[in-house]
């Protein structure tokens, strides 16, 4: 776009970013200290997704996009009060 | 297995009363004929290869399809049986759906030979060609063979499929009385249990999953449609009386072949049709 430094963002690009806006937009909802947790927990996710996916693996990246944005629906209902991970070696249970 | 139940029947009865020793009698007879039967059973071994659809989200690479082979002497005579024995004896890492085993739950709806149906409920196909076996089409995957049902589940919640009264019944905390007529009207749809294989057989399902409702649904709102005691069947035609909820059917009819509970919904979303006022 003559001259501007803007880069251009592919349709699944933007998906994946409104996705991580609707999580940070949810974790406004929540208590002061779950809002907090929230946002390290999906920052960490998608920073690591980041780095570890393949960005020509198009068939991976959607379904992290259908399980985040069912995530997402699930972090939507006011029942719900935070959110929580647990990490798992595979390599050592195996 | 069989000899193994009726030890169990030996061990009960050994100590009750002397009539049901003649019973006891009968059962170590047929224990016995049980025993020289089996080695023969076993002897004999038919072989048959299943191609099963794998992928992991886990470790994320394309999926494929992988070759099992099974001895369909020790295992049940229907495709669920030898996917649980797959599971049990070679790769316990194959994830399906299964509950009831029995066509009632509709948890193990897939593609099977290239047609949707019930694992419980489809026998195992002849003995010496490959059988492939692959998620229900058009659906997405979670992983292996177990797809993911949102979008088929929030179009049958979009039908409200519960009863809505105007009125509250005439006597106070009495259910609502329908004649025998009036019932019958609802067989060949209360049997639906939402295995989800008509609306996934359905080529005009696979284009337009999203606004079209699907014969799986559409069939439910027709059950209501129909109910002699709900009373919000004018709103509910206005309800689906769209271009693309509705008249997205074109009566291909694949959704009455892959019915495992030999229903019609092509026929009832026909009924739905022609009750709609005429314009």
């Amino acid at each position: 776009m003559g001259g501007t430094k803007v880069q251009r963002l592919s349709g699944m690009q933007k998906q994946v970013l409104s996705l991580y806006r609707g999580f940070l937009r949810v974790a406004r909802s929540k208590s002061e200290e779950e809002r907090r947790n929230i946002e390290s927990v999906v920052n960490q996710e998608f920073r690591r997704n980041s780095k570890e996916v393949d960005r020509k693996n198009f068939q991976y990246i959607e379904y992290l996009l259908r399980r985040g944005n069912k995530q997402l629906d699930q972090l939507r209902n006011p029942g719900t009060i935070g959110l929580s991970s647990l990490q798992i070696d595979f390599l050592k249970i195996n | 297995m069989a000899s193994t139940i009726l030890k169990r029947a030996i061990t009960n009865i050994s100590s009750t009363s002397s009539t049901s020793r003649l019973i006891l009698l009968r059962a170590h007879a047929s224990e016995a004929q049980a025993q020289q039967v089996t080695p023969k059973a076993t002897s004999t071994t038919t072989l048959k290869k299943f191609q099963i659809y794998r992928w992991n989200p886990d470790t994320p690479s394309k999926p494929e399809l992988k070759e099992y082979e099974i001895n369909l002497k020790e295992c049940g005579p229907m495709v669920l049986d030898a996917l649980i024995k797959i599971k049990n004896d070679i790769d316990p890492s194959l994830t399906f759906r299964r509950s009831c085993r029995e066509g009632i739950c509709g948890s193990c709806a897939m593609n099977i030979d290239g047609c949707n149906g019930l694992a419980c409920l489809t026998k195992i196909p002849s003995e010496n060609s490959n059988t492939t076996i692959t998620p229900l089409p058009h659906m997405f995957v979670v992983k292996d063979l177990v797809v993911d049902m949102t979008n088929f589940y929030n179009q049958y919640k979009s039908i409200e499929p519960w009863l809505k009264r105007k009125n509250p019944p005439e006597e106070k905390g009495k259910e609502i009385l329908q004649s025998k007529k009036d019932r019958a009207k609802l067989d060949g749809m209360y049997e639906c249990i939402l295995c989800a294989c008509c609306s996934t057989s359905c080529p005009s399902y696979w284009w337009n999953p999203e606004s079209y409702l699907g014969p799986a649904a559409l069939l439910h709102a027709n059950r209501w449609i129909s109910d002699s005691r709900d009373e919000f069947t004018k709103e509910r035609l206005e309800a689906i009386n769209d271009e693309f909820k509705l008249y997205r059917c074109h009566t291909i009819l694949n959704c009455a072949r892959a019915c495992p509970k030999g229903l019609n919904p092509g026929k009832q979303i026909a009924h739905i049709k022609s009750s709609q006022p005429k314009a």
